[in-house]
């Protein structure tokens, strides 16, 4: 039977295989009242900034009342400078103060990321508890829950990057630039992880939990940010290592970074960078939103 | 069968041969149903009969491949922002953000539905009171119980005061005191004028909330009708007798044969004596007065909504596994 078939002729096709049902299901009347074309009322855009300030402050209210992901973000850049700093320090760059000054401004870029990869999580979260069917049964655009969550996540970042600059100025970190250079570090992070972002949605809507997105998140991320220019200089690795690291878009994220704050040449590095933000954006920001569209 | 095909009273929920497929699944197969302004559809079926899929379609969460569906007055493909303004849901999961509190989950939601801050705020402590979870209402909501969440969540379907109602199982796992607070909550509701489309399992919640049933099997429509009509089509009111000494109940058959009333043992000491009308009933009591048979219990009883159900499904599933190989 034809979907077409059952909704013109619903009672035809069943009649003759089922004799003297106790009760057969009543011949509809007419069709409904067709509706008016073209006549919905969609969400206006001041409403929906309305809408997003309120989704943006659920989203900081989540972090407030779970103080360990909080953590999570905050000590993070902690740990791993002092670990680093210390352990690999001498080793990598003569002295702890020499890499202080290599490693901190890669680390910056790498903010982006977690802030990209934050998004993909906190979504499938969403998906999964069943909150984002509350949101899509709701006369809201469908946009202001993502826009939401990358603002909420803005705001955890920026925090941790005031966190990650003040210890490591603790440490002895010299800004040998400006304060315009660690803005422009600060934009060129917010750029790739705008590219970024579309991979991680398609990580959160795709993933079962949010602990399968955190899985598959960190296999891509752990050899993208060591096989990278963050933590060790390129011309240490081996060649095959060196083919990857070279267009790893991490090195260039940590090469511009350093060029921002310790001055050098910032022009390649951060073209290279913004290109793979575009190029990201290209691939997967139409995959990612046709995802998106088809779940809500 | 109920004549609900008038067409001059307004439907709050008209659906005409909505089909939805999951690739060989069925899950929904041309189904019609209407539900009239300001009443209670039960809709009725096993696990996977196409109820969940129905209530989907409806709250705009998912497309339907062919068919057409009205609720309050919008078209579900065609109007979704519309019709959600009119709408509110309550799935078989509780939907809240277990991390926020409530009242936080409460007020975002006004807020989301375009409530001033203060309108919000107002709307959230008037439904955390109706729904005795005022002293709850600060804590986050993981903490809370099974029951006091789902009242949350359809605290949370009520903020908007929405004229059309949907509940996929609203109470399934709850405990018996729960459900009952829920039961109020849905009847205030349509007291207060909305429109309600419950799936249910249970055939108790169906005959306490709705007036109307549609019965799901299988993505079909199998039955649909008022919760009297479709008892009445089942079976008749039946007169049940226990002897008040177990060794009379041959004596007592005896007796009621000679009356020409055929009674039945239950197997468990009982008498079960067809009584559909006074006559009947009358004639039961003549027989077995002044006969020195002592009854202990007398009881009548309509089929429960669990007869009619299985009678229902049954007939369905009759002639499939009947036909001919050949």
């Amino acid at each position: 039977m034809t979907a077409y078939a059952a909704a013109t002729t619903p009672a035809a096709p069943a009649a003759p295989s089922t004799p003297s049902t106790l009760t057969a299901p009543p011949a509809p009347p007419e069709l409904v009242p067709a509706a008016a074309e073209d006549d919905d009322q969609r969400t206006s855009p001041r409403a929906t900034l309305h809408h997003v300030a309120a989704l943006t402050r659920r989203n900081l209210m989540r972090m407030k009342a779970d103080p360990e992901s909080l953590l999570d973000a905050l000590l993070m850049p902690i740990l791993f400078t002092v670990l680093f700093v210390y352990v690999f320090g001498g080793a990598v760059a003569g002295n702890s103060h020499n890499y202080i000054q290599y490693m901190i401004p890669g680390m910056f870029g790498q903010i982006g990321l977690s802030l990209a990869m934050a998004v993909g999580t906190g979504l499938n979260v969403d998906f999964t508890s069943g909150v984002m069917d509350r949101f899509r049964t709701m006369p809201i655009a469908r946009s202001s829950v993502l826009v939401a969550k990358l603002l909420a996540e803005s705001c955890r970042s920026a925090v941790s990057l005031v966190i990650l600059v003040a210890f490591a100025m603790c440490l002895g970190l010299r800004i040998h630039t400006n304060p315009l250079g660690v803005l422009a570090t600060l934009g060129l992070a917010l750029a790739f992880g705008t590219g970024v972002v579309w991979v991680s949605m398609l990580l959160g809507m795709a993933m079962k939990n949010p602990q399968a997105v955190q899985g598959v998140g960190m296999l891509l991320i752990i050899p993208l940010q060591f096989g990278s220019s963050i933590f060790a200089p390129v011309r240490s690795m081996p060649g095959w290592l060196q083919g990857f690291t070279k267009v790893n878009p991490l090195s260039a994220l940590a090469d511009a970074s350093r060029a921002l704050i310790n001055g050098g040449p910032v022009l390649h590095p951060a073209l290279l960078v913004l290109a793979w933000s575009v190029g990201l954006t290209v691939v997967f920001a139409p995959l990612a939103v046709a995802r998106f569209r088809r779940r809500t | 069968m109920e004549l609900r095909t008038n067409p001059k009273v307004t439907a709050a929920v008209q659906v005409r041969g909505l089909t939805k497929h999951y690739g060989e699944t069925r899950a929904l197969d041309g189904v019609d149903l209407d539900v009239a302004e300001g009443t209670v559809m039960g809709v009725l079926g096993p696990n996977g009969a196409g109820k969940t899929t129905l209530v989907r379609i409806l709250s705009t969460l998912v497309r339907p491949d062919a068919g057409h569906a009205v609720v309050a007055g919008c078209d579900v493909e065609r109007q979704p922002y519309r019709l959600r303004r009119a709408i509110g849901l309550t799935g078989q999961y509780a939907s809240v953000d277990e991390l926020l509190s409530g009242y936080e989950n409460l007020y975002l939601i006004g807020r989301l539905l375009d409530l001033n801050a203060k309108g919000a705020r107002r709307r959230a402590e008037e439904l955390l009171e109706r729904f005795s979870l005022t002293d709850a209402a600060h804590r986050p909501s993981k903490t809370y119980s099974g029951g006091m969440r789902r009242r949350l969540d359809l605290a949370a379907s009520m903020i908007g005061r929405p004229r059309v109602l949907f509940l996929d199982e609203p109470t399934t796992g709850l405990d018996p005191r729960t459900r009952n607070e829920v039961w109020a909550e849905v009847r205030r509701m349509v007291d207060e004028g909305s429109t309600v489309l419950l799936t249910t399992q249970y055939m108790e919640e169906a005959e306490q909330l709705a007036s109307d049933l549609t019965v799901f099997d299988r993505g079909t429509v199998i039955a649909t009708g008022s919760v009297e009509s479709l008892k009445r089509q089942v079976g008749q009111q039946t007169l049940t007798i226990r002897p008040a000494r177990a060794e009379e109940l041959d004596a007592m058959i005896r007796r009621l044969a000679d009356h020409g009333l055929a009674a039945v043992p239950d197997g468990e000491g009982r008498l079960t004596v067809p009584a559909g009308d006074e006559a009947q009933l009358t004639a039961v009591v003549d027989a077995l007065g002044g006969s020195g048979l002592g009854i202990a219990a007398l009881e009548t009883r309509l089929p429960s909504l669990d007869e009619v159900f299985l009678a229902i499904t049954g007939a369905q599933s009759a002639p499939s596994s009947l036909e001919p190989a050949a």
